[in-house]
C-alpha cells in the first residue's frame, strides 16, 4: 500500500432504519412499465438458513442497451415546490436502480438488457447489497442466460468452479422476467459469489 | 469469537470480553470484517466463500451512477426545517468533504442521512424504543457535494438508544451516512459518531472497526469555527472513499 494514499472511512451497517432515507419511489422502475424491451429481474436475499432477508437494500448499476456507461441524473428527481418525489422522467435512462426487500425477502427491478460495456465484453448488471447484520456492503452480478457459455472463458469467473459461477446467472422464469435470488451464506454449492475490487 | 453465543443472549460483559479479543488483531484494516460476531446479526449474514477478486480496468463497478440538481431539493440538507414546527433537541451543523484516497474531491454526489431523534428514536414504524416521537423531525436528509467534495446539513443531535443485541445494549449517538464515488466501487455506507461519547467501548458495531485508528476516522470533531453564534454547534467529518475508479472517469465528469 502507498502511504501517501489517504486512510479510507471504515463501512458501517446500513441497520434497520434505512427504510424511510433511502428507497424512494420508483426506484425499481429503471424503465416504466410497457417500455419495449423491458425486462423485471426479481429474486430472494436469504441467510445462512435460507431464511429471507426482509431488511436487505439491493442496488443496480448498469449500462444502457447501447453499452453506454455514462449514467444520467434524475433517478430520485424532487419536486422544487413541495419537496416531494416527482418521479422518474421515463425518458432518460438513468442506470441506477434501489429497492428494499419486502417482508419476505423479494425484490424485482423493471430494466433493459445492458449492452457490452466494450467490445466483446459479456454484459452484466452490477449489484450492490446491504443488510441489517452486514456490517460492509457486498458486491454481486447478475448475468443473463444466453451469456452463460461466455463466462467459462471470463479470465476471471472461468476458474471457478461451474456450481460457483452458475449462482452468478439469472434464470429465464418466463418472457423478460429473470430469476435472481441472492444467498449472502450458503457454503460453497450456494453462496452466491461476492466480489472484491482491490 | 464463539458463534454459539448465540445461543442465549449476551451480557455487556461477555460482549466486553469478545471486542476485547479481536482489538487490534487486524493491522491496517479499516472496515470490520463481516464475520465479527460480537454483532450478533451479521452470524448468518455473511459470506464464508472468499470474495472474487476483480481487476479488470474495464469492469462496470469502475463507473457509477450520476446525481444531479433534479435530485435533491435547496431543503433536503436541513433536517429541522421539515415540519410547522422546531425539533427539540441541541440544534447542530455537520460538514465535511468527500474525498478518494488519492485526496482528489468527489463532487456532484449524492449523500444521504438519516438519524434518530434527540431522544434516540427513530420516525421508523420498527423502532420499538419507548422514548417518545417528535412530529417536527423525520431525520432524514440529503445533499450534492460540491465542487471542494463538501456536504453540509442542518439537524439536532441524536440521542443514544437502546437495541437487543445483548443486555443492556446502547448504541452509542450517530447520524447514518450513505455515500456514492466516481464508481460503483467507490460506494459506503456507514456511521459518523460524536467525540467523547461514553458508550463507544460498548458497542460493537463501533468495535468491528478493530483498530484504534481506522475507528477515530468515524468520529467528527467538534468544530468551535463551525458553530453558528446562537444557533447551533459544529461538527465536522471528512469522508474518504475506498475503492478503484476508472481513470477515463477524470475526464468525463
Ligand atoms: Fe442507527
Amino acid at each position: 500500500m502507498e502511504t501517501s494514499r489517504l486512510e479510507p472511512t471504515p463501512s458501517q451497517t446500513v441497520g434497520p432504519f434505512y427504510g424511510y432515507a433511502l428507497p424512494f419511489p420508483g426506484g425499481g422502475d429503471i424503465v416504466p412499465p410497457g417500455t419495449p424491451g423491458a425486462v423485471v429481474l426479481r429474486g430472494t436475499v436469504t441467510d445462512g438458513q435460507g431464511l429471507p432477508v426482509p431488511d436487505a437494500l439491493v442496488e443496480i448499476w448498469q449500462a444502457g442497451p447501447d453499452g453506454a456507461l455514462r449514467g444520467a441524473p434524475g433517478s430520485m428527481r424532487r419536486d422544487p415546490v413541495t419537496g416531494g418525489f416527482l418521479g422518474r422522467t421515463g425518458l432518460d435512462f438513468t442506470g441506477f436502480g434501489r429497492v428494499a426487500t419486502d417482508a419476505d425477502g423479494h425484490w424485482h427491478v423493471r430494466t433493459l438488457r445492458p449492452g457490452p460495456h466494450r467490445e466483446g465484453a459479456t454484459p452484466y448488471f452490477a449489484v450492490c447489497l446491504f443488510a441489517r447484520g452486514l456490517l460492509h456492503h457486498l458486491h454481486t452480478r447478475i448475468y443473463l442466460p444466453e451469456h452463460a457459455a461466455a463466462l467459462e472463458q471470463d479470465p476471471v469467473l472461468g476458474p471457478l468452479p461451474p456450481h460457483r459461477r452458475a449462482t452468478l446467472v439469472a434464470r429465464a422464469e418466463r418472457d423478460d422476467v429473470y430469476r435472481f435470488d441472492l444467498r449472502i451464506q450458503g457454503g460453497a454449492e450456494e453462496e452466491t459469489v461476492f466480489f472484491d475490487f482491490p | 469469537m464463539t458463534p454459539t453465543a448465540t445461543a442465549k443472549t449476551a451480557s455487556q460483559r461477555d460482549i466486553d470480553r469478545e471486542i476485547a479479543e479481536a482489538d487490534g488483531s487486524r493491522p491496517g484494516a479499516s472496515h470490520p470484517a463481516r464475520d465479527y460476531a460480537s454483532y450478533r446479526s451479521s452470524v448468518l449474514r455473511h459470506p464464508e466463500q472468499q470474495l472474487v477478486v476483480v481487476e479488470d480496468p474495464e469492469a462496470v463497478e469502475l463507473s457509477g451512477p450520476v446525481f444531479g440538481v433534479t435530485d435533491v431539493t435547496g431543503l433536503d440538507n436541513d433536517l429541522t426545517r421539515r415540519h410547522a414546527g422546531e425539533p427539540l433537541g441541541e440544534r447542530i451543523t455537520v460538514t465535511g468533504r468527500v474525498l478518494d484516497r488519492d485526496g482528489r474531491p468527489v463532487t456532484g454526489q449524492l449523500v444521504e442521512i438519516w438519524q434518530a431523534n434527540a431522544s434516540g428514536r427513530y420516525a421508523h414504524q420498527r423502532d420499538a424504543h419507548s422514548a417518545p416521537l417528535d412530529p417536527n423531525f423525520t431525520g432524514t436528509g440529503r445533499c450534492l457535494t460540491d465542487a471542494e467534495g463538501r456536504y453540509h446539513f442542518t439537524t439536532i443531535k441524536p440521542g443514544a438508544y437502546p437495541w437487543r443485541n445483548h443486555t443492556n445494549a446502547w448504541r452509542p449517538a450517530h447520524i447514518h451516512f450513505s455515500l456514492f464515488g466516481q464508481a460503483f466501487t467507490q460506494r459506503l455506507v456507514t456511521q459518523m459518531y460524536f467525540p467523547g461519547d461514553p458508550l463507544f467501548p460498548y458497542d460493537p458495531i463501533l468495535q468491528s472497526v478493530t483498530e484504534a485508528k481506522a475507528r477515530e476516522r468515524l468520529i467528527s470533531t467538534y468544530d468551535h469555527d463551525l458553530s453558528v453564534p446562537e444557533w447551533s454547534l459544529g461538527y465536522r467529518w471528512d469522508i474518504v472513499l475506498d475503492g478503484p475508479a476508472a481513470t477515463w472517469m477524470e475526464e468525463g465528469r
